[in-house]
C-alpha cells in the first residue's frame, strides 16, 4: 500500500493546512455548547480515533475532515432526535498502544460510539477492546480483513464496521464487471506475488471468475521490483484473453502496459485502485487506452450526493477537493449517525447496553446511498458497496459509473 | 511458435545485457577492475535522454547526447577516481568503483528524486508491431536486436582491425611490455572506458525503450546482471561477453516462461556461483596467468 499512500500525501497535506485553523473551531464549538455537564441529556457524544500527528497523520486529517463536515451539517440540521452531536477526537499517532489508551479515554469521556481508527494496526488493537464492551465502531479506511474478523477463532467482531471496501472486494468487483459489462468469456491475470494486496485481489478475482464462468486462461506473476514482463506477457498473448487483469500499482502498470503492446496483447486491461493517476506514469496514454479500473470514489461522480458533498467540502475547507479518505470519513460518520438515530427512536436509555446494541443492529441493517456508493453490510460487516469505475478513454481518466 | 516468441524476448533482453557486459569485460581485461559503477552509467544515460526529450528537443539529439554524456562521464570517472589508484592494490580500485556507484545513485536521487521518471519510449521508437511468419515482433525488438548486432560487429572490427584496437589488446596482454613498445597506456585505458561507455549509452537507450522508467537505482541490478553475463562469458573476453549476455537474457525469460518468474534473479545469481565454482574462466575466458 506504500505507493498508493504516497499519492495521497500531497492532497492530504493540503487538507492538513486547511485543518490547522479550521479543525480547532470545528471541535471546540459543540464542546463548549454541550460541555456544561447538565447537557448530557441533549447531546450525543461520538468518539473519533485516528492519527493527527506522526507519520500517517495525513490520512487521519483527511478522514477527520470528512467526519467533521458531516457532524457540522448534522448539527446545523438539528442534530439527532433534537440532540446535538459532540465529536470527541483522540490523536493516537498511528500507534496501536496509544490507540487502546485513546479508546479507554474516549470511554471515560462517555462516548456511545467510535469512528476509527484510520490505519489497520491501531484499529485491530482497539477492536478487541471495543468488542468486549460491545461499543459500536466504524472505520473509514482500515482495509485488512482482520479488522472485522478474527480468523484464528473464526469470529466476526459484530460491533465493528467499515465504510471503505476491502482489498479482496476489488477482485470480485472487477470479475463481475468483466463478465456483466464487458461480456468477457476469458481472462488473464498478471500480479505481483511479493505484495499481499496484489495476491489477495488476484485470488478473489480468479475465484469470482470461476463462479461466473469466465475462463481464466493465464495466470502469471512476478517478483516485486521486476521490470521485464515479456516472458509472462508472451504467455498471456498466446492465450488470447478477452480481459487482462492487473491488480498492481501504477508504476508497474506503466512497465506492463508498454510491454503488453510489444507482445501484441489487445485484451481490455482491468485495474484496481492502485492504478490511481496511472496516466501520469505511462509513457504514452495510448498504451492504456480503453482500460478500466475501480476506485473507492470519483470526484467526477455526477450523483447529487457527491456533487453536494464536494461543494460543501470545498466551502468548509478553502476550496479543497476531498480525497478518497475524506469521502469515506464522511460516509463513516453518516452511517453511524443514521444508526444512532434508529437507537434514539427505539427508546433505549442513552448510553445503555441496549442502546449500543440498537446502534449496532441498525448499522448492520444499513442499505442506502452514500457519497462513496451504495452501502450494505455482509455477515463480516464488510460493505457490499458499489465501486466507482474509472475508464481511460481518449487519453484521459473519466468516470464511467458506479458498479 | 511460443517457444520462438519467448526466445526473441530472451534475445532482446540478452542483447542489452551483452552491450553492458562488454563494458565490464573490456575494462576488466585491461586494468583488472570490476567497474561496478558501469551499471549506473546506464541510469545517467537514461536520465539525460529523458530530460532532453522532456525539454522538447528531438529524440535523435537526445540519443546522441545521452551516448556522448555517458562517454564523458565514464572518462571523467576514470581520470578522477581510477587513474590515481593505478598502482594501488586491486581491492582499493574495486572499493572505489563501488563508492563511485553509490555516489552516482545518490547524486541522481538528490537532484531528480527517488520516484521513477517516465521515459517517453514511443517518442524514440514508435509502438509498432509486425507479424513475421506468425511471430509477433515489435519495432523496439527489431531495433534492439539490430543495433546490438551492429554495435558488436563494429566493436569487433575496432578491436581486431584498428591500431587502437591493437593497442588495447597489447595493454590487456601485458601493460609493462606495451608501455615499453611505445604504447600510450593512459590514453589506451581512457579509450577503453570510452568505448565501454558508448556501448552502455546505447544499452541505456535500448533498455529505456523497452522498460520506460528511469530511477536512481535503475543501473544497480542491471549492472549486476551484466556483470554475471561477463563472468559467464569469460571476463576479459569480448565475444564471451556477447554470448554471456544473450545466455543470461534467454535464461531469465525461460525461467519466467516456465512459470517460475519469482526465481529469475535467483537463477541469474545461481549461474554466477556455479560458474565461479566450476569454470571460473566462463565460456571463453583465457585461463588467468597471474600478472606479477
Amino acid at each position: 500500500m506504500k505507493n498508493k499512500m504516497k499519492k495521497f500525501v500531497c492532497m492530504a497535506l493540503v487538507v492538513v493546512m486547511a485543518m490547522a485553523c479550521l479543525a480547532g473551531c470545528g471541535d471546540s464549538a459543540p464542546a463548549s455548547e454541550g460541555g456544561s455537564g447538565a447537557a448530557s441529556a441533549d447531546t450525543i457524544k461520538i468518539g473519533w480515533l485516528g492519527p493527527l500527528t506522526g507519520g500517517v497523520a495525513q490520512y487521519g486529517e483527511a478522514v477527520k475532515s470528512g467526519v467533521d463536515l458531516y457532524v457540522e451539517q448534522l448539527n446545523a440540521a438539528g442534530g439527532i432526535n433534537g440532540k446535538q452531536v459532540e465529536l470527541v477526537a483522540y490523536d493516537e499517532e498511528g500507534d496501536a498502544t496509544k490507540a487502546v489508551t485513546g479508546y479507554n479515554s474516549l470511554m471515560d469521556d462517555g462516548v456511545v460510539a467510535v469512528v476509527g481508527s484510520v490505519t489497520t494496526a491501531p484499529t485491530v488493537a482497539v477492536v478487541t477492546e471495543a468488542f468486549a464492551d460491545n461499543t459500536p465502531m466504524i472505520t473509514a479506511s482500515a482495509t485488512a480483513i482482520d479488522v472485522t474478523y478474527n480468523a484464528d477463532q473464526d469470529m466476526v467482531y459484530t460491533n465493528m464496521f467499515r465504510s471503505c471496501f476491502i482489498d479482496s472486494f476489488q477482485g470480485v468487483t472487477m470479475a463481475r464487471f468483466a463478465k456483466e459489462e464487458l461480456g468477457a468469456a476469458t481472462a488473464a491475470v498478471l500480479y505481483d506475488n511479493g505484495d499481499t494486496y496484489s495476491t489477495g485481489v488476484y485470488e478473489y478475482f480468479v475465484n469470482q471468475c470461476n463462479e461466473l464462468g469466465v475462463k481464466v486462461v493465464a495466470t502469471e506473476s512476478y517478483a516485486s521490483g521486476s521490470v521485464d514482463f515479456s516472458g509472462q506477457l508472451t504467455n498471456i498473448a498466446a492465450a488470447n484473453p478477452d480481459v487482462l487483469f492487473l491488480p498492481v500499482y501504477y508504476n508497474d502498470v506503466a512497465l506492463i502496459a508498454s510491454q503488453a503492446a510489444d507482445a501484441g496483447i489487445t485484451a481490455t486491461m482491468l485495474g484496481v485502485d492502485g492504478w490511481s493517476s496511472v496516466l501520469d506514469s505511462v509513457s504514452d496514454p495510448a498504451l492504456v487506452e480503453g482500460a478500466y479500473y475501480c476506485s473507492g470514489y470519483s470526484v467526477e461522480d455526477t450523483r447529487e450526493l457527491v456533487v453536494n458533498f464536494l461543494a460543501d467540502y470545498a466551502a468548509k475547507y478553502d476550496g479543497k477537493v476531498s480525497n478518497m479518505f475524506g469521502a469515506q470519513g464522511y460516509d463513516a460518520a453518516w452511517i453511524l449517525c443514521n444508526a444512532i438515530a434508529v437507537a434514539e427512536e427505539s427508546g433505549a436509555e442513552y448510553g445503555s447496553a441496549e442502546y449500543k446494541q440498537a446502534v449496532i443492529d441498525a448499522m448492520a441493517a444499513t442499505d442506502s446511498e452514500f457519497v462513496t456508493g451504495h452501502v450494505s453490510f455482509d455477515d463480516h460487516n464488510d460493505p457490499q458497496k458499489t465501486a466507482a469505475i474509472i475508464q481511460i478513454a481518449d487519453g484521459a481518466e473519466s468516470f464511467w459509473g458506479n458498479f | 511458435m511460443i517457444v520462438l516468441q519467448q526466445l526473441i524476448n530472451g534475445l532482446q533482453l540478452g542483447s542489452v545485457y551483452a552491450l553492458i557486459a562488454l563494458g565490464y569485460s573490456m575494462v576488466y581485461g585491461i586494468i583488472l577492475l570490476l567497474n561496478f559503477a558501469h551499471g549506473d552509467i546506464i541510469m545517467v544515460g537514461g536520465y539525460i535522454a529523458l530530460l532532453i526529450i522532456a525539454a522538447g528537443i528531438s529524440p535523435l539529439v537526445a540519443v546522441i547526447a545521452s551516448v556522448a554524456g555517458c562517454t564523458v562521464l565514464a572518462c571523467l570517472i576514470e581520470k578522477a577516481a581510477y587513474t590515481p589508484l593505478r598502482s594501488a592494490p586491486r581491492i582499493s580500485l574495486l572499493i572505489t568503483a563501488i563508492g563511485v556507484s553509490y555516489f552516482l545513485e545518490n547524486v541522481a536521487q538528490l537532484i531528480l528524486g527517488a520516484d521513477p521518471r517516465v521515459f517517453p519510449n514511443t517518442a524514440v521508437i514508435p509502438a509498432v508491431n509486425y507479424n513475421i511468419g506468425g511471430l509477433n515482433v515489435s519495432l523496439t525488438t527489431l531495433v534492439t536486436l539490430s543495433v546490438a548486432v551492429v554495435s558488436m560487429a563494429a566493436l569487433t572490427v575496432l578491436v581486431q582491425k584498428t591500431k587502437m584496437g591493437k593497442a588495447m589488446r597489447a595493454v590487456s596482454e601485458d601493460m609493462g611490455a606495451a608501455q615499453m613498445m611505445g604504447i600510450n597506456i593512459n590514453s589506451t585505458i581512457t579509450f577503453t572506458f570510452a568505448i565501454g561507455a558508448v556501448l552502455a549509452g546505447i544499452g541505456a537507450i535500448l533498455y529505456c525503450c523497452k522498460y520506460p522508467q528511469v530511477k536512481p537505482t535503475t543501473g544497480y541490478l542491471l549492472g549486476l546482471k551484466a556483470f554475471v553475463a561477463a563472468v559467464l562469458g569469460g571476463i576479459g573476453s569480448i565475444p564471451g561477453a556477447m554470448l554471456g549476455g544473450l545466455a543470461i537474457g534467454v535464461a531469465e525469460v525461460v525461467v519466467t516462461a516456465l512459470g517460475y518468474s519469482t526465481w529469475t534473479d535467483a537463477v541469474v545469481f545461481a549461474i554466477l556461483i556455479v560458474v565461479l565454482l566450476v569454470k571460473p574462466t566462463g565460456f571463453m575466458g583465457a585461463s588467468l596467468n597471474e600478472k606479477v
